[in-house]
């Protein structure tokens, strides 16, 4: 038995890159746990491609004969609704209860039993399953509403890079957003009043139903400022379809990086707060 | 050092009760009420009670999950609330109840996850890797999803998976529960090898009295959040003057039942046919010499205390004598 319980050889090479090592391989797991789901990627692609027809008829009609909606144009709003239908299961709006379903059952106890904090190994899982729902979720309704619709395609060669960010930013946002909702299991037991809160104010306020432009500019500005919504959805879209000069999309993207940054800090700090009070259900 | 160090540990959970018809009350509950434990390196300490003893309670506050209201507790030297992430690495944890594994993802790429985690040289994790898999036999089902796997077969996952990074201490929390015959004996078999090779303390909870037979040398009750027994099983029936009986059965009936030195009478049963000694300070040969001169002896048999019935009789009351033997420690 020596060989299985040979005690703990001290880690080889530098922390920084054991931790990417680390935060890589639980990525990954993310991803392979996500692909064996492919008939429910399937149908969600289905889905979002039929609502992406529904939504983008819609816009157009609001552009109507002018031709132009909040100072979107009609390629610029079919853009916004395809790459929107795309974005919003990498993104992952809804649907995610993991970590409160894991709370109620006691389950939680094994994350806090690993060397890694439970913020990071759920974020690196979550970045593992945005990076396989790239794959079957944002590249249908990318290649589909081109066939159908005139589409504005980028003109400046920042606007990949930084729409890539820009989404990675909106993954984090909408991570953090979702854990703390979750989170809130460990005082309620029962998360649906929050995740219903959740839903609402996420599609509406993150730029999913409608462009946010297409509020009163205080309000928007106040919503960029004030909340992390815009940053969902808003953000990358408008990146994507080069809404105003480059530099204010920088801005914009920092806006979204500040909002990624204190929201990931909070999560820390809840989970911190929630250990103290812990009570592991079902003994 | 003791590897495992803990000083009047106690745990306190708020609950609320209806006072009336909106009125809540606050009341206080002790799971765990003042336990102190010591464990040294290599031991394999059984840690049994009934249902809401405060078993699972300790174990997780050794482990780090929970915060205990008071009390010193060091494992491996670490604090383990606040040096959990550290105290991880070192220790390992089985909960029969609950799974650490990933649901959805082959016990193989579990496993290789966790040497990530862990951080293990790789080398280590393939040589403990092959070592589990030759012990607990895993190599029919190691690309199966965890989902699917029977309950025997996940188990077998969840003690390699917590062995993976060679722990000093493995704390096993029920894990036979619900395990048909066959995989309890191989879970006793590889736990027991892990116990002999004497390098991995192992802390292990159930309510399977043969688990702790088989594998522990001591033994640690609690019952209402205290220790209520804490030293060998010997002792446990020394203590409640458990003995081993000697059955013997006689060609022809004694009408007067023998009075013998060291082994008093218990029962006599089939009409005078067969008696029952208890063995306290003399031998099984001496009675069985005092019994032949009396009487033709058909058949002996000698039967070896029941651990369940000495630990029923204790859970069932409220404290037992103080001090009595061994380690004891009471309820002050």
């Amino acid at each position: 038995m020596g060989s299985v319980t040979a005690t703990v050889a001290p880690p080889t090479g530098s922390n920084v890159i054991l931790w990417f090592r680390t935060f890589g391989a639980i990525a990954g797991s993310g991803f392979r746990r996500y692909a064996t789901y492919r008939q429910a990627a399937l149908a969600g692609a289905v889905t979002n491609t039929v609502f992406g027809f529904l939504r983008c008829y819609v816009l157009l009609a609001v552009a109507g004969a002018a031709g132009s909606a909040a100072g979107y144009d009609r390629e610029q709003l079919a853009t916004f609704v395809w790459a929107g239908q795309g974005l919003l299961a990498v993104v992952l709006f809804w649907g995610w209860t993991d970590l409160a379903d894991r709370i109620r059952t006691g389950e939680v106890a094994s994350d806090l039993l690993r060397p890694v904090h439970p913020v990071t190994s759920y974020l690196a899982t979550d970045l593992g399953r945005a990076a396989w729902a790239c794959l079957p979720r944002l590249l249908p309704p990318l290649a589909v509403g081109p066939i159908f619709f005139d589409v504005h395609l980028p003109t400046r060669w920042p606007t990949v890079p930084l729409f890539a960010l820009s989404a990675l930013l909106a993954v984090v946002i909408s991570f953090g957003c979702r854990f703390l909702v979750n989170a809130t299991a460990y005082w309620l037991d029962d998360v649906r009043g929050p995740q219903i809160l959740w839903m609402l104010s996420s599609g509406v306020l993150a730029g999913l139903y409608f462009p946010l432009p297409f509020l009163p500019d205080g309000l928007y500005l106040a919503l960029q400022l004030a909340t992390p919504f815009p940053g969902l959805m808003q953000t990358p879209l408008d990146v994507l379809v080069e809404r105003g000069p480059g530099a204010a999309q920088a801005g914009l993207v920092a806006v979204q990086a500040g909002w990624a940054a204190a929201l990931l800090a909070l999560c820390r700090l809840v989970q911190r707060r929630a250990e103290r009070r812990l009570v592991v259900q079902g003994g | 050092m003791s590897v495992i160090d803990v000083r009047n540990l106690r745990k306190e959970f708020t609950v609320r009760v209806r006072a009336g018809r909106l009125r809540r009350e606050r009341r206080t509950v002790a799971a765990v009420g003042g336990v102190d434990l010591r464990v040294e390196r290599g031991e394999m300490l059984g840690y049994i009670g009934p249902n809401g003893a405060g078993k699972s309670t300790t174990l997780k506050m050794l482990t780090g999950v929970l915060t205990p209201t008071s009390g010193e507790v060091r494992v491996c030297g670490l604090r383990p609330v606040p040096e959990r992430t550290r105290l991880a690495l070192r220790v390992g944890v089985v909960f029969g109840q609950r799974s650490q594994l990933w649901w959805d993802l082959p016990l193989r790429d579990s496993f290789a996850l966790l040497r990530h985690v862990y951080r293990v040289p790789a080398d280590a994790h393939a040589a403990r890797l092959r070592r589990c898999r030759s012990l607990l036999d895993l190599d029919g089902f190691l690309d199966t999803p965890v989902r699917q796997l029977s309950l025997g077969q996940r188990m077998r996952g969840e003690l390699t998976a917590a062995l993976l990074h060679g722990p000093e201490v493995l704390f096993l929390d029920e894990p036979t529960i619900g395990l048909d015959l066959v995989s309890k004996q191989a879970v006793r078999g590889f736990l027991g090898e892990l116990g002999r090779a004497g390098d991995t303390t192992l802390v292990l909870t159930t309510h399977d009295l043969a688990d702790i037979e088989r594998l522990c040398r001591r033994l640690v009750v609690i019952d209402h959040g205290r220790v209520v027994h804490d030293g060998s099983i010997a002792a446990l029936h020394d203590r409640y003057g458990s003995r081993r009986l000697v059955v013997a059965d006689l060609d022809t009936a004694l009408p007067d039942p023998p009075e013998l030195p060291g082994a008093p009478l218990r029962r006599v049963e089939a009409e005078g046919h067969r008696l029952v000694f208890a063995l306290e300070s003399a031998s099984a040969a001496e009675l069985v010499a005092a019994l032949g001169a009396l009487a033709t002896l058909r058949d002996i048999s000698i039967v070896e205390p029941d651990i369940e019935e000495v630990v029923a009789r204790l859970y069932g009351k409220e404290g037992p004598p103080v001090n009595a033997s061994g380690r004891a420690g009471g309820p002050s």
